[in-house]
């Protein structure tokens, strides 16, 4: 028997070792940024709250089960128990009580993500027009008048203000390490602010599902000192290829794509957020007809 | 349209379930006719008007889609399995999650639950029917042809694939071209008509026909939240009409509600598919409050603690599943003062679920608890749910959803309320009230391996899916890369899919020997209940319910009675009893239906026209019938309650 309880309790400590371990591994809870620094922090705050409400809720209900299964000298059986009003009480009045602690931080976190991060509030952000397109991204800097696909390189301990559209479906930008995802949509444009503090790669994706090439929508985002980035922009603008309109219609027929790279942008003709119907008359100048999916004739394209 | 475009040809596992259900077509054929069946089929069960036997054939579909929308998650799950898998495309992949996500919701939970609620409601409250029982005929047909259309989309033309929430533009012509998505716009607005009218016709029986001296407040909580659900299923299912209405529009005539051309709006369709949507959840998450409160109450020997607070929590869910539809995107940058709010108000759902959850903790506290199958997973439900529940109020904080929304966190969160809440409650309610259906008990044992195993599968499914979330990876991909990392959690939650699998084969062989083997009940009241559902004078109660309606005045109406010895069957003398005839009418109404909506999804408007026409004759036929029902003779009562009396 102890020799049991010994092995069950070197059991929960290594389910909890190896948890916690991974809690640490995991991306959301591994911040480069100050967004994702604010999240994970709430994520985490939210947590430890919710195990107490879950500890009381399984401690209480194994005591239940305990002491008043059926059984041969079954003690305290009351059958008419009609309520309380002190217990209903004290257990509305709690989760007001959590509610409103929950909902303190979470309103201050929400307001705060609206703007750039308070620590480098004084410096410039750098404007990043991410457009999605079934199933590709196109990254125009305008300031800098470049333009890249699925890739983006961005500068340390700077904000990034990314303005957020679609050309096609609703997709989501999300660079989980730097920071929580906003909505792309035709039509409209969402802003939203992220940043890198450390030097290095991070994965950005599509969160929101978009079709059949929805998982291979991801890219690399590259961050590099202020310095590199600089150097980086220059090279571009200087040996990059101009973006033609003819190869961006290319770029709105569905499908994937490399990484590119050009020194023009196409906001020069075109603004997604105000023109939704720019990829479907796109379709047509680039004789793109769709097709069911199921039919012989799309599975010979 | 090309022979090629109308069966779906070239895919090996979409040819073998073409094969089966060709086998298992002819096979039932065979076996009715080998049998002569068929008029017992048409006259005791697709024409019947009673709402046990409408009840039962609910229940029946919703466990065959329970196995369809199984059979997707575990090819789901085995796509996920490991890294870079090409078990299914990604085409494929995107068809099985969409109608895994709508059949499991519409045609599984929803209507499980609508079964349960017809077999019981009017029995629990003393009735002899629905209010309208030739509506109710009508609603379950019209979900059984809404059903099949959406399922024969993957063997004819090509099943949805723009998920089961369908976000525009991502549903429209241009983007998901083919009849896919056209299927699932009048497979749900067909059943959605039934659904609709089911809570008009709950809504009325429980106002107009409950027993005599049964206020309000001495329902039993299952027909309270039975009749809260119907409320909300008024009130929301009108959205989801329109909807659906301007999204096929928008396919079928060119019209521009949600489109990317001409000024429509994407958005306002993920609007309106939540401000329905959110509710729905609750339509399925309120009437299993009501299973679990029947059934922890009955087996705890006790009567419920705090109903007035349960009552009251419902009501408080009710409305505020309406006021929350916005937490579904957050993401949309509507602004920190909308998100604020939305947060704040999903956050205060938390408050009346949180009473409940201790409402019904103490109502084990000082109770004699006997462990039967039915209060295993009505146990089971309060930790499971609760996992959920907390996890809910994380996803409710905006600022932090900004990194769950889309995730794998978000999918764990919605099967852990989903399955712990009305999944649960669908395996509590059917075994609780299976005698009352089929006159015997489901084998207890065979029972308890069911639950062990299910419930061990389920956590090991979706807790992993936690941390999968948190680590990054988004919901709906198709495939992963060795890189990211995810290989250990998603085989585990294969493993724990397929362990649930084989809880339900368990769950299947369950039936068939109970039918073979299980001892048949005698008295109506197999569980020693505590409501009226149990006072019914044999195990299969007969058509007409109560020889003579129960006089009620207390809560817990029959288990008063058997404390104070009154035996609510014994009646000196019988009278004749009214009730409706069976009718044919709704069932080639709904054969008109599908004409209509078969016709539509291929844009065969001629079809469509048919079908319309046939519907419309047949409201001119209903309304030139003059069958208001029959007399059942007092002989037949006498016969019936003597032979009940006998077994006894």
């Amino acid at each position: 028997m102890l020799k049991n309880g010994k092995s069950l309790k070197w059991l929960a400590f290594l389910a909890l070792s190896l948890f916690l371990s991974g809690c640490g591994n995991m991306t959301v809870l591994d911040p480069k940024g100050p967004v994702a620094e604010s999240q994970a922090w709430l994520i985490l705050f939210s947590i430890g709250f919710m195990l107490l409400i879950v500890l009381v809720v399984f401690i209480l209900l194994t005591v239940i089960l305990v002491k008043y299964r059926e059984r041969d000298d079954h003690k305290g059986y009351q059958p008419d128990i009609e309520g309380s009003h002190k217990l209903e009480i004290i257990w509305t009045i709690i989760p007001v009580i959590i509610v409103i602690i929950l909902s303190v931080p979470t309103i201050m976190t929400i307001f705060e993500l609206e703007e750039a991060p308070a620590a480098t509030s004084h410096k410039e952000p750098v404007v990043v027009h991410a457009t999605s397109v079934n199933w590709k991204w196109i990254f125009s800097y305008p300031e800098e008048g470049i333009e890249t696909v699925n890739y983006l390189n961005i500068p340390t301990d700077r904000p990034i203000l990314f303005k957020l559209t679609s050309a096609d479906s609703m997709a989501a930008l999300w660079i989980p390490q730097l920071g929580g995802q906003k909505y792309n949509m035709a039509g409209m444009e969402t802003q939203l602010y992220l940043q890198a503090d450390e030097v290095g790669t991070y994965a950005g994706r599509n969160a929101n599902y978009t079709g059949e090439g929805f998982a291979d929508q991801r890219f690399d985002v590259v961050a590099l000192e202020q310095g590199d980035f600089d150097t980086w922009v220059e090279e571009t603008q200087n040996d990059a290829p101009e973006l033609t309109q003819d190869e961006y219609d290319k770029l709105m027929v569905p499908g994937s794509a490399s990484e590119m790279t050009f020194s023009s942008t196409h906001l020069d003709w075109v603004d997604h957020s105000t023109d939704a119907e720019y990829a479907i008359n796109a379709w047509d100048r680039m004789g793109y007809v769709p097709l069911n999916p199921h039919s012989r004739a799309w599975k010979s394209i | 349209m090309k022979w090629d475009e109308f069966i779906i040809t070239g895919d090996p596992l979409i040819l073998g379930a073409q094969i089966s259900i060709l086998i298992s077509g002819i096979g039932a054929v065979f076996v009715l006719t080998y049998f002569k069946k068929w008029k017992w089929l048409w006259d005791e069960w697709i024409t019947s008007v009673d709402h046990k036997k409408l009840g039962i054939m609910y229940i029946l579909i919703a466990i065959l889609m329970f196995f369809r929308g199984g059979i997707d998650a575990l090819m789901m799950r085995t796509q996920l399995a490991a890294p870079n898998m090409t078990f299914l495309d990604s085409l494929h992949y995107n068809e099985i999650f969409t109608t895994h996500g709508t059949i499991m919701i519409i045609f599984m939970a929803m209507p499980f639950l609508i079964g349960l609620m017809n077999v019981v409601v009017p029995l629990q409250i003393g009735a002899r029917d629905v209010a309208f029982p030739f509506l109710n005929n009508l609603s379950f047909w019209t979900f059984v042809i809404g059903m099949g259309l959406f399922n024969i989309s993957f063997i004819i033309g090509g099943s949805p694939s723009a998920g089961w929430t369908s976000y525009m533009p991502l549903a429209s012509n241009e983007l998901n071209p083919g009849p896919g998505q056209n299927y699932y716009l009048l497979g749900l607005q067909i059943s959605g008509i039934g659904t609709l009218a089911t809570g008009v016709n709950m809504m009325v029986t429980i106002f107009k026909m409950r027993a005599k001296g049964m206020k309000l407040f001495m329902m039993p909580m299952f027909t309270w939240t039975t009749l809260i659900t119907s409320m909300i299923i008024v009130l929301a299912f009108p959205v989801l009409t329109i909807a659906l209405a301007e999204m096929t529009f928008d396919r079928l005539f060119g019209t521009h509600f949600f489109n990317l051309t001409n000024g429509g709006m994407p958005m306002l369709w993920a609007n309106l598919f939540w401000i329905w949507g959110h509710p729905e959840v609750y339509i399925v998450a309120l009437p299993a409050f009501g299973i679990f409160s029947e059934i922890i109450s009955t087996f705890s020997k006790k009567r419920l603690f705090g109903y007035n607070a349960m009552v009251y929590s419902i009501i408080a869910i009710s409305v505020l599943s309406f006021l929350v539809w916005v937490h579904h995107f957050f993401t949309m940058g509507s602004g920190a003062v909308v998100n604020s709010f939305f947060s704040i108000t999903t956050m205060a759902i938390s408050i009346p679920t949180g009473v409940k959850i201790f409402n019904w903790l103490l109502t084990m506290h000082k109770g004699r608890i006997s462990f039967t199958t039915p209060m295993l997973w009505s146990i089971a439900f309060i930790p499971n749910f609760v996992i959920g529940g907390v996890t809910g109020v994380m996803l409710a904080m905006a600022a932090a959803d900004y990194q769950y929304h889309n995730t794998y966190f978000l999918v764990s969160h919605f099967h852990y309320v989903l399955i712990a809440a009305t999944v649960f409650a669908c395996f509590a309610g059917l075994i609780y009230w299976y005698p009352k259906m089929f006159g015997h008990k489901l084998n207890e044992r065979i029972g308890k391996w069911f639950f062990w195993i299910f419930v061990a599968g389920f956590n090991i499914c979706f807790f992993p899916q936690y941390f999968l979330g948190l680590d990054g990876m988004p919901r709906r991909i198709n495939v992963y890369g060795v890189e990211d990392g995810w290989f250990a959690l998603n085989f585990i939650s294969t493993v724990g899919a397929f362990i649930m699998g084989l809880a339900f084969i368990i769950l299947v062989y369950n039936i068939y020997y109970s039918f073979r083997y299980s001892p048949r009940e005698t008295t109506g009241d197999s569980w020693d209940g505590r409501t009226l559902e149990w006072a019914t004078s044999s195990a299969i109660p007969p058509h007409y319910n109560f020889a003579k309606v129960p006089e009620v005045t207390s809560m817990d109406a029959y288990w008063k009675m058997k404390e104070e010895g009154i035996d609510p069957n014994k009646i000196e003398k019988y009278e004749k009893i009214h009730m409706p005839s069976n009718t044919a009418l709704p069932f080639v109404m709904g054969c008109f239906m599908f004409l209509v909506g078969f016709g539509l999804v291929f844009e065969w408007f001629w079809m469509g026209i048919v079908g319309g026409i046939g519907i419309f004759a047949c409201m001119a036929f209903r309304s030139f019938d003059y069958n208001d029902g029959y007399y059942v003779s007092v002989e037949e009562i006498e016969e019936t309650e003597k032979r009940a009396r006998e077994a006894k």
